[in-house]
């Protein structure tokens, strides 16, 4: 979400707006000094971002459902059919 | 990663070990990324079933990609196959957003809960809940962000297996974790 590069500040709505971009490394330099700076006096903001880490996180966590062993022993007799041919 | 490839050329040469070893591993996320692209259930494990087929089959692979990334390759072209020709990727509708007011400040400021997470049993649950979150989000949102933040990919691999735009493939994934971040905060505000 590039943002216009006009010198007011970033309302929250703005700010909200490039924090996956942020996150992602992908802010250029000027759009980040500007989120920076709202940041350093909206803790509504500064919770949002937090949350969106937490969130994050979090996504990194999540294991894969256990695979049943009987779709594992499905699977073999397929290799082995597939092998044999 | 290279421990994959021995894997793969072992498994080719009809070591059924490494077939089984392999299956362990990505049996449960092919399928789960199978689901994002392919609603039911018992065509989403054909798609994987022909994956591990092409990959036994020996279907070439590109040497700069990560094995992870390959066998995705692998799946979402199957899994596509198996779906409805057109799927429109819908990017989250911004203008509407009632969190914030007329000047473009918070009217519902976010409830605070992060300092409430910072220990590691609280961290687990959240794990938990964030599984359950997933699936209920739309499958653009969903292939992004399984992509993305739980296989921790590249932006760029996930743009690429997927055919987005670097800012399509990131406003998908925007409105993936705000869903999941809202949920949480609904969640908690609950609990």
């Amino acid at each position: 979400m590039p943002f216009a590069g006009r010198r007011r500040a970033l309302v929250c709505r703005d700010a909200v707006a490039l924090m996956t971009a942020r996150l992602e490394g992908a802010l250029p330099g000027r759009d980040r000094e500007r989120l920076d700076a709202h940041l350093a006096g909206c803790p509504h903001c500064t919770e949002h971002l937090a949350q969106l880490r937490a969130t994050v996180h979090a996504l990194g966590r999540v294991e894969p459902d256990d695979v049943p062993e009987a779709s594992v022993d499905e699977l073999i007799v397929h290799y082995r059919r597939w092998t044999a041919e | 990663m290279t421990d994959e490839h021995a894997l793969v050329a072992r498994l080719r040469a009809g070591d059924e070990e490494a077939f089984v070893l392999l299956v362990r591993r990505y049996q449960a996320r092919l399928l789960r990324l199978a689901r994002t692209v392919v609603a039911d259930g018992a065509a989403a494990e054909q798609a994987v079933r022909d994956t591990w087929l092409a990959v036994v089959g020996g279907v070439g692979r590109s040497e700069r990609s990560a094995f992870t990334t390959w066998l995705f390759h692998l799946l979402l072209v199957r899994a596509r196959t198996a779906s409805d020709p057109v799927r429109r990727v819908a990017v989250p509708d911004r203008a509407t957003d009632d969190r914030f007011d007329a000047s473009g400040a918070w009217s519902t400021p976010p409830v605070p809960w992060v300092e409430r997470i910072d220990d590691r049993l609280a961290a687990d649950k959240l794990a938990v809940r964030v599984h359950e979150i997933l699936a209920t989000l739309p499958d653009p949102e969903r292939q992004v962000v399984v992509l993305r933040d739980v296989e921790g990919l590249t932006a760029d691999d996930v743009s690429e297996l997927l055919g987005l735009t670097d800012d399509g493939q990131r406003a998908l994934l925007d409105g993936a974790r705000e869903r999941i971040r809202h949920q949480l905060a609904v969640d908690l505000e609950q609990g």
